[in-house]
């Protein structure tokens, strides 16, 4: 689960890390006492999305050359300007995809004066198993492009879990980062502080980027990205609130209500599969035929009638989708489930677009006679090459 | 033979008295495994499935000889039933709950360290040494005894390509789920060790898929050493979205973990068979048995 800069900076100041005094506002009612909060004389206008890339993104909108998605504004004046210029409108970045995202949050903050930018993120490493801080001097900038071009001016450190952040951990990052004086004191506090919030929150990830070094020579965070482990989630509360539903695909929450893992894309051909595995393998061979998936939909291995039922709903709900294919290899799965699951959504949605079905195990005989016996027009497939070939013909002809 | 598990292991249960876990172990014991007792705190001294109860799975191990456990709890407390299990120094753990917390697993995997604890999962459908030891909750249906080892990380995938194993009368020396997760225990490296010491296994399919490094990992081992059976690989996800939030794959893939493309040319070059999709594992096993008795 994502969260807001506004809402990651808010959490992490209750860590002790030093955050530039700020103020998020939800309408343009709120915008002159936000601005009348902060002590001036530069306020920083931020668009407020799930979405990296704010800074170089476009609103649609607004004219082409209109400035980006993060604005530095010199005068309560302009402040306002800007602030009026981009609530509410459309932020396309490298990130969102060209439909963009709508900007209904903004967060105005104090500017800072920057002296220089680093970069700093924690992460699971899936390697070692450990938490691991990655820092760079190379601030500010897309730490992938940072990775590839310069990899010995990435620099990672693995903290034990028992032992947490330790100082000697923190002083070889803050070395790392060529820190000294107050900065180096102010960084060494800040990154234990960083590994606590980090492992206490169950977050997946933290990035801070740029976190800068200031002309006084002080840490701030200058911006910040937070990821929270949707599997630990059921123990923070206080995290769960911080969700914002209007930053999700609709469909997405639809689904994962029902606990269905689904992942919208933009082909035609709607997909139901049990199993992550699976789900891929199907996606590949429907490729391989020619079409192109619509969607990533793995309905589980304890599927209920009536999550099956939800499943074929949210698929069919896409005005893309031009045929179906449910591809169920029953290992867990009962295959009578999933049938029952499909006629009772069509009886309920209707069957726009050509369905394919593979069933294959656990009380096969009993799911195809279900389907069979619906008068339903399924085209039934033997295997998964079969379907594939199927349902790519059926969508192109 | 087989690796990790066969006739002679000794298997307890850690939340065997759930309804999953009682469901699965009654099938593991129908199947022929040698199940000998549960754990669960509080319900030591009594019996389930006609089996005595401990409360740790250090008492279980000394009253019964068990060398194996299967974890079947809910995810909030799966990292300390392994954890439990791992200290009381029991051989195999298979975990097969899913949606166990990434910083949970980080503190079981800093307890494996240095320990001979064999940890397949968690998010496993568990290990499979046909007609002698079933720990999981796979199908055994189309499983049969044979010489083709696999180690998979995609259970629905697994179950998939069995039933085209079963179709060919081709058989299997163990079948492992390495699991889904992030942070898992045994990888792939491991299990090619394992099944290049087993005299029975001929050829070694891996099931891959996109994210993580175990492909890689296995392209790394395999170059490095004369494997001398055929290993043939089939990864998934070629088409499947990537870092769409947040820059999230971004900044993993700073810690590594290529695309489907990246991981089948990485394993192509260590002399890997490429299994172009799900349905062509079978021809693809054929055809690298046939390629290696030729050379």
């Amino acid at each position: 689960m994502n969260i807001h800069e506004y809402q990651a900076k808010a959490l992490l100041r209750t860590y002790g890390a030093p955050v530039a005094a700020g103020v998020p506002i939800t309408s343009l009612d709120e915008a002159e006492a936000a601005i009348n909060a902060l002590p001036g004389p530069v306020w920083v206008v931020k668009s407020q999305i799930h979405a990296g890339g704010r800074g170089k993104g476009k609103f649609k909108e607004l004219p082409e050359d209109a400035k980006g998605g993060v604005r530095v504004s010199f005068s309560p004046e302009e402040a306002m300007d800007n602030i009026k210029e981009m609530f509410g409108n459309t932020l396309v970045t490298k990130q969102t995809g060209p439909s963009g995202k709508q900007v209904n949050r903004l967060y105005i903050e104090s500017g800072a004066a920057i002296d220089r930018e680093l970069y700093l993120s924690l992460l699971v490493n899936r390697e070692t198993g450990m938490t691991s801080f990655v820092a760079s001097t190379e601030g500010g900038m897309d730490i992938e492009t940072v990775a590839e071009e310069t990899p010995d001016l990435i620099h990672t450190v693995d903290i034990t879990p028992s032992q947490g952040c330790t100082d000697q951990d923190a002083a070889k990052l803050a070395d790392a980062l060529k820190l000294d004086g107050t900065a180096k004191t102010q960084a060494v506090e800040l990154f234990k502080n960083l590994y606590t919030a980090f492992a206490e929150k169950d977050m997946s990830l933290l990035e801070i980027n740029p976190l800068i070094v200031t002309e006084s020579n002080d840490m701030q965070v200058l911006d910040a990205k937070v990821s929270f482990d949707n599997n630990a989630l059921f123990r923070h509360s206080d995290v769960q609130e911080l969700r914002d539903l209007t930053e999700e695909d609709e469909k997405e929450i639809q689904a994962s209500k029902y606990d269905l893992s689904y992942i919208a894309l933009d082909g035609e051909i709607g997909c139901m599969v049990n199993g992550a595995g699976l789900a891929m393998a199907t996606m590949d061979i429907i490729k391989l035929y020619g079409g192109e998936p619509a969607n990533f939909l793995d309905v589980g291995g304890g599927a209920t009638t009536e999550k099956v039922t939800e499943a074929f709903k949210i698929i069919t709900a896409d005005p893309n989708v031009k045929g179906i294919l449910v591809n169920i290899f029953g290992g867990i799965m009962r295959c009578d489930v999933i049938a029952e699951g499909v006629v009772e959504a069509v009886k309920q949605v209707g069957l726009p677009v050509p369905l394919v079905v593979r069933l294959e195990g656990t009380k096969v005989n009993e799911g195809k006679k279900i389907i069979n016996e619906s008068g339903l027009n399924v085209i039934a497939a033997d295997d998964l090459d079969d379907a594939a070939q199927k349902i790519v013909k059926a969508v192109k002809g | 033979m087989s690796i990790f598990v066969d006739a002679n292991t000794r298997v307890i249960v850690q939340g065997m008295t759930g309804r999953a876990g009682t469901f699965y172990t009654d099938q593991a014991v129908r199947y022929g495994s040698t199940y000998v007792g549960g754990v669960r705190p509080g319900k030591g001294g009594t019996r389930h499935l006609d089996m005595p109860m401990f409360n740790t799975v250090a008492e279980a191990m000394t009253e019964t000889g068990a060398n194996a456990s299967l974890v079947i709890v809910p995810a909030p407390h799966a990292a300390e039933a392994m954890i439990e299990a791992i200290e009381a120094g029991i051989g195999v753990i298979v975990c097969v709950t899913e949606r166990v917390p990434q910083h949970d697993m980080s503190r079981v995997k800093a307890a494996l360290e240095g320990t001979d604890c064999v940890l397949i999962g968690p998010n496993s459908q568990g290990i499979l040494t046909p007609e002698q030891c079933k720990i999981g909750v796979m199908p055994t249906r189309n499983a049969q005894p044979g010489s083709v080892g696999i180690a998979s990380r995609s259970a629905s995938l697994t179950s998939e390509i069995l039933a085209q194993f079963s179709k060919a009368g081709m058989g299997q020396s163990t079948t492992v789920g390495i699991g889904g997760d992030t942070l898992h225990g045994v990888d792939f490296v491991e299990c090619l060790k394992r099944f290049r010491d087993d005299a029975e296994t001929e050829a070694v399919v891996l099931i891959g898929e996109i994210g993580g490094r175990s492909e890689e990992d296995a392209a790394e081992y395999l170059r490095s050493v004369d494997y001398g059976k055929p290993v043939i690989a089939l990864v998934v996800g070629r088409h499947a979205p990537k870092g769409r939030r947040m820059g999230h794959a971004g900044t993993l893939s700073v810690l590594g973990g290529d695309s489907a493309q990246e991981k089948i040319a990485n394993l192509r070059n260590a002399g890997v068979f490429i299994a172009d999709n799900a349905d062509d594992v079978v021809a693809s096993v054929l055809q690298a048995q046939a390629r290696a008795k030729a050379s």
